[in-house]
This record gives C-alpha cells, sequence and structure tokens, in this order.
C-alpha cells in the first residue's frame, strides 16, 4: 500500500517534469525571439548569444516598425484578415446552420466535398488564380486576397460552425416557434446568442488564419503586401534585426488570441469529432 | 403549397454562396492547375510543362527533401503529442495552463517559425552559443549551409514540429475525451503499465483521430514552405518553394502550376494510403 502511495507520487513528480520541459519547448524559442527583438540593433549580432538583453532596448523592434512598408502591409493585412473573417462567418455559417439542423438530399456529399476543400493542398490554388485575377484585372488586390483567404478559411468554418448549431439543443429553437416565433426570429432571438460565443472562436480562429498566410499572399501580390509576403519577400535582403522583430511581430496577435479561445477549443474541436 | 416548397428550398438557399466559393476557388483554379500543366508558355498542349519541371536539376532534390521531411516528421510530431495529450488528461493541477502554453503555436506562423528556428540555428545564434559555451566545440558550427543537407533538413524539422504539434495535440485530446473512462480503470485495475495501456488501448481506440491526424499533417508537410525559406533560403528545394520560384524568379506559371498539381497527387495518394491501412469511415473524423 506505502509502495503503490510512493510509486504514485514518484509519478505525480515525473508526470510534472515532463509538462515542464515540454512547456519549455514551446515558450524557449518565443523567448528567445523576443531577447533579440528587445535587444539593440548592435547587441543582435553579437556572439555569444546572450539569455537577456543588455541593454534592453526597443531600437530594434522600432527599426522594424519604421521600415519601409511595414506599417501600410500591416494595414493590408488587418484588412484581409478583417474582411475574410467576416465573410467566412457570413457564407459559412449558414451552411453549418444547415448542415446542423436539416436533413436534406445531397447533405452527405455537400460535407464530404467540404471536409476534402479542408485537407485540400491550398499551394495549388494561388498559381491559376493569379492567372485568372491577371485576366479579370484582379490581380494585386487586397480585396481578391481577402476572397482567397475567405475560401482557404470556409471548409472550416462550415464545419466548426455546424458543430457549433448541433451544440444547441434543437428543443429550445422549437419551443421559441411554438411560443409564437417564426423560423427566423426563433433562430435570432434563440439559437444565435447561445451559438455567439462559439461563432466569435470560430471566427477569430479565421482572422489569425489570414493574418498568417503566406503563400498565396506572396503570389497573389507585388505592392499591396500583406505583412507575411512583405516579410517573406525580402528575406534574402533584409538584416537579421528586421527579421527577428518581424517574426516577434508576426506572433503578438495569436499570443493574446489563444487567450481567449483556449475555452473554446475543445468545445470546437471536441463536437465536431463526435 | 408553398410553403413546404420554401421549407425544402431553405437548406439549399443556406449553403448555395458556400458551394458557389467552393467552386470558384477550389473547383476551378484545380481543374485550371491541372490544364496549364498540361500546356507550354505559349498554350500549346502536350507534356513539355511536366518535362521541363521533371528534368530541372531542382526537382528531384525538392521531391526527395519534401518527401523525406515529411516521413520524419510525422513519427517525431505524433509521439511528442500524445505526449502532450497524455500530460493534460492526467489532470495535474494546472492542466488549464499547461494546455493553453501546449495549444500557442496552433497560432503561431509558418514564417514566424521559420525566422525563430533561423535565430537559433544560424552562426552566430543561440544553439552555437550554447554548444561553445559547454565546450563541445571551440568556434561557430556552420549548421544552415548547402553542404550540410542533414542539419538544414534537421532545423527545418525542429522549427515544423515545433509549430504544427499543437494541432496534432488538440485533436488527440478531443479523442482521449471521449474514451470511457472505466476502460482506462479496467486497465489500472489489471496492473497494465502506461506502455500497455497507450499500445493496448489509447491508440486502437484513438485510431479514427489518429486517421484524420495523419491525413491532415501528412498534407500539410507535403507544402512546407516558409519555414524552410526562412531557415535555409535557397539552400533548400521543396515542392512548394520550387512553385513559387518557378513564379516569380522564372516567370513560368506553367511549371508553378505543375508542381501545385503534383502536390495535390502525392496529397492524394497519401490520404488513400491511410484511409486503406486504417480502415475507419474518415468522412465522420476528417471535420477537424
Amino acid at each position: 500500500m506505502k509502495k503503490a502511495h510512493v510509486s504514485r507520487i514518484l509519478g505525480r513528480t515525473g508526470t510534472y517534469a515532463i509538462a515542464i520541459l515540454l512547456v519549455m519547448w514551446v515558450l524557449l524559442p518565443i523567448y528567445l525571439i523576443a531577447v533579440m527583438s528587445f535587444s539593440t540593433k548592435a547587441g543582435v549580432y553579437i556572439f555569444p548569444k546572450p539569455l537577456f538583453p543588455k541593454p534592453v532596448s526597443a531600437e530594434t523592434f522600432l527599426f522594424f516598425i519604421n521600415s519601409t512598408g511595414v506599417l501600410k502591409s500591416t494595414l493590408n493585412s488587418v484588412i484581409v484578415a478583417v474582411i475574410s473573417m467576416i465573410l467566412a462567418i457570413l457564407v459559412g455559417a449558414p451552411a453549418g446552420y444547415a448542415l446542423a439542423r436539416f436533413v436534406f438530399r445531397g447533405s452527405d456529399l455537400y460535407r464530404l466535398a467540404v471536409i476534402s476543400t479542408r485537407a485540400f493542398p491550398s499551394v495549388i490554388l494561388s498559381i491559376p488564380l493569379a492567372v485568372t485575377f491577371i485576366q479579370w484585372g484582379m490581380y494585386d488586390s487586397i480585396f481578391s486576397l481577402a476572397l482567397v483567404h475567405t475560401a482557404i478559411n470556409l471548409p472550416f468554418t462550415v464545419l466548426i460552425t455546424s458543430s457549433v448549431f448541433a451544440g444547441v439543443p434543437k428543443d429550445l429553437e422549437e419551443a421559441a416557434q411554438t411560443l409564437g416565433c417564426n423560423g427566423a426570429t426563433a433562430f435570432v432571438r434563440v439559437t444565435l446568442p447561445l451559438a455567439l460565443p462559439g461563432l466569435a472562436a470560430a471566427t477569430l480562429f479565421n482572422f489569425v488564419g489570414s493574418w498568417n498566410e503566406v503563400f498565396s499572399s506572396v503570389i497573389l501580390t507585388v505592392r499591396n503586401r500583406t505583412l507575411p509576403a512583405l516579410i517573406i519577400a525580402s528575406l534574402n535582403v533584409s538584416p537579421l534585426p528586421y527579421r527577428f522583430a518581424g517574426a516577434l511581430f508576426m506572433m503578438l496577435p495569436s499570443l493574446v488570441f489563444m487567450l481567449f479561445i483556449r475555452r473554446y477549443l475543445f468545445n470546437l474541436w471536441g463536437r465536431v469529432l463526435k | 403549397m408553398k410553403r413546404v416548397f420554401v421549407k425544402q428550398s431553405t437548406p439549399y438557399l443556406l449553403i448555395l454562396p458556400s458551394i458557389l466559393f467552393l467552386m470558384i476557388f477550389f473547383a476551378y483554379p484545380t481543374v485550371e492547375a491541372f490544364s496549364l500543366s498540361l500546356r507550354n508558355q505559349a498554350g500549346v498542349w502536350g507534356w513539355e510543362t511536366f518535362r521541363t519541371m521533371v528534368t530541372d536539376v531542382a526537382f528531384w532534390p525538392a521531391l526527395k527533401t519534401t518527401l523525406i521531411l515529411t516521413v520524419i516528421i510525422i513519427p517525431v510530431q505524433f509521439t511528442l503529442a500524445m505526449i502532450m495529450a497524455l500530460v493534460i488528461q492526467a489532470k495535474l493541477k494546472g492542466a488549464g495552463f499547461f494546455l493553453y502554453i501546449f495549444s500557442i503555436p496552433l497560432a503561431i506562423s509558418e514564417l514566424a517559425a521559420g525566422i525563430v528556428w533561423f535565430a537559433i540555428f544560424t552562426n552566430s545564434g543561440f544553439l552555437n552559443t550554447w554548444l561553445m559555451q559547454l565546450g563541445l566545440i571551440s568556434k561557430p558550427f556552420i549548421f544552415l549551409s548547402y553542404q550540410y543537407m542533414g542539419w538544414l533538413i534537421f532545423a527545418v524539422l525542429m522549427a515544423e514540429v515545433w509549430r504544427s504539434t499543437a494541432i496534432v495535440m488538440v485533436i488527440l485530446v478531443s479523442g482521449l475525451q471521449s474514451i470511457p473512462k472505466d476502460y482506462l480503470e479496467a486497465a489500472d485495475v489489471f496492473g497494465a503499465s502506461l506502455w500497455q495501456k497507450v499500445s493496448r488501448l489509447i491508440v486502437p481506440l484513438l485510431r479514427p483521430s489518429i486517421q484524420v491526424a495523419l491525413i491532415l499533417r501528412t498534407i500539410f508537410s507535403l507544402q512546407v514552405f516558409a519555414v524552410a525559406m526562412a531557415i535555409a533560403g535557397r539552400a533548400m528545394s521543396l515542392l512548394a518553394s520550387e512553385s513559387y520560384r518557378w513564379y516569380i524568379a522564372y516567370r513560368n506559371t506553367n511549371v508553378a502550376a505543375a508542381y501545385g498539381a503534383l502536390v495535390l497527387v502525392l496529397s492524394i495518394l497519401s490520404s488513400l494510403i491511410y484511409i486503406s491501412l486504417l480502415r475507419t469511415k474518415p468522412e465522420q473524423e476528417m471535420a477537424v
């Protein structure tokens, strides 16, 4: 009995040790790039590398922010991400609702199509779209890019929102209808408020997906770059302080975002998997 | 009568906009990619574009490196993700905190991840600093050079595993939560070791989740691009970076599209292999 107790404590300590090692595995690289980003520009080139910036300085970070094109590209990235997250939820949520609430002919086929586009290699899409956009005078436009990002985010949005709506009991909506609501008002007054947190989480996820997207962004824009497109197109010529601070800058929204979304993470995925 | 019609058409009206989007931005470009690959730059149909792609010096290295990366990333990543999932599942105090930390990389961009690991592996980087402080080397070792493809692959592998293991973990944790507690308790009662529990109980029961994660991660690692660009630049050829190079540097949309088509063919092949090997119904589970 005593032995079992000891081994359980040992097992627990061991699990904690592994957990802490894994925390370090995730956080250390982020910390290291933060050290670089908050050094002086000269500090970025120092070797051997210190574990703390000495002195702590905003020089490198400000150098990046003030570099040509960074502010404009950041603005472009935000515009593209906002448009595509709104469009994706506007187009995706109704489809998700249809999958969750209606039994209709072809729904299995539709679901299968959405699922296969979810895993679709988006690398194949950008080049043909570039050709088409050039023909139609839509090339190098952040709005065209926002449409492409919408499409890339759409399958995920349909599946996630379908699981969100499926999680709202149908009884509630029907009860509202017997109490005098029609289909639309029952949806707006009952289902929508209950689904809202999940929908918001899916939307935030789409924002980050668009903010991070590189390949189609760098193919489909030339002068109107998004931030990742700007940084990747100038990798060969940009100095280390620019790249390091740029990496941290691109990661900042994701760190904040995970704080908001973590409560919904498994609600979203968990339900989808069942 | 009219009301019945409205009711039946409602779901179709709801999915219609998304179908339009998927047709314009998935179906059409996919067909167009194959049609571009089957024409030359002058628009004449034939195998010339494929021949140009296959005979280019970068083609076989790109294909080989992409496949090597994928074959190494997947098992490393699944092992790590399973450890993370088991740690979360152990219900330690602070499990919420661990979960938050482990899932951070889910939202980190490929490009940022590539630059972070470049900072670690570059000549004047952190790895060389630590190796010298430990006295293992006397001067910085040049990890990121085309002369050491092994080290280049290793650096890209670390970055990819660091960045994209979180999604596998999320899928596995969701799957683990659906395993009835009785099963694990029964295994405990019969004195099963952790390894026995994982190999005999957890992995077989998680098969659908594992299949989803395998298909997704394989398809995404066939498209590794920004991570490798940030770490290796031109020293490493991959299928996606060749597509980019043919488009940007050589202005040849046909060959660029052919690389895209090749990635799609490889994706479909790998998915079919997983589906036939693991034999579960993917359509229920792929929804991640």
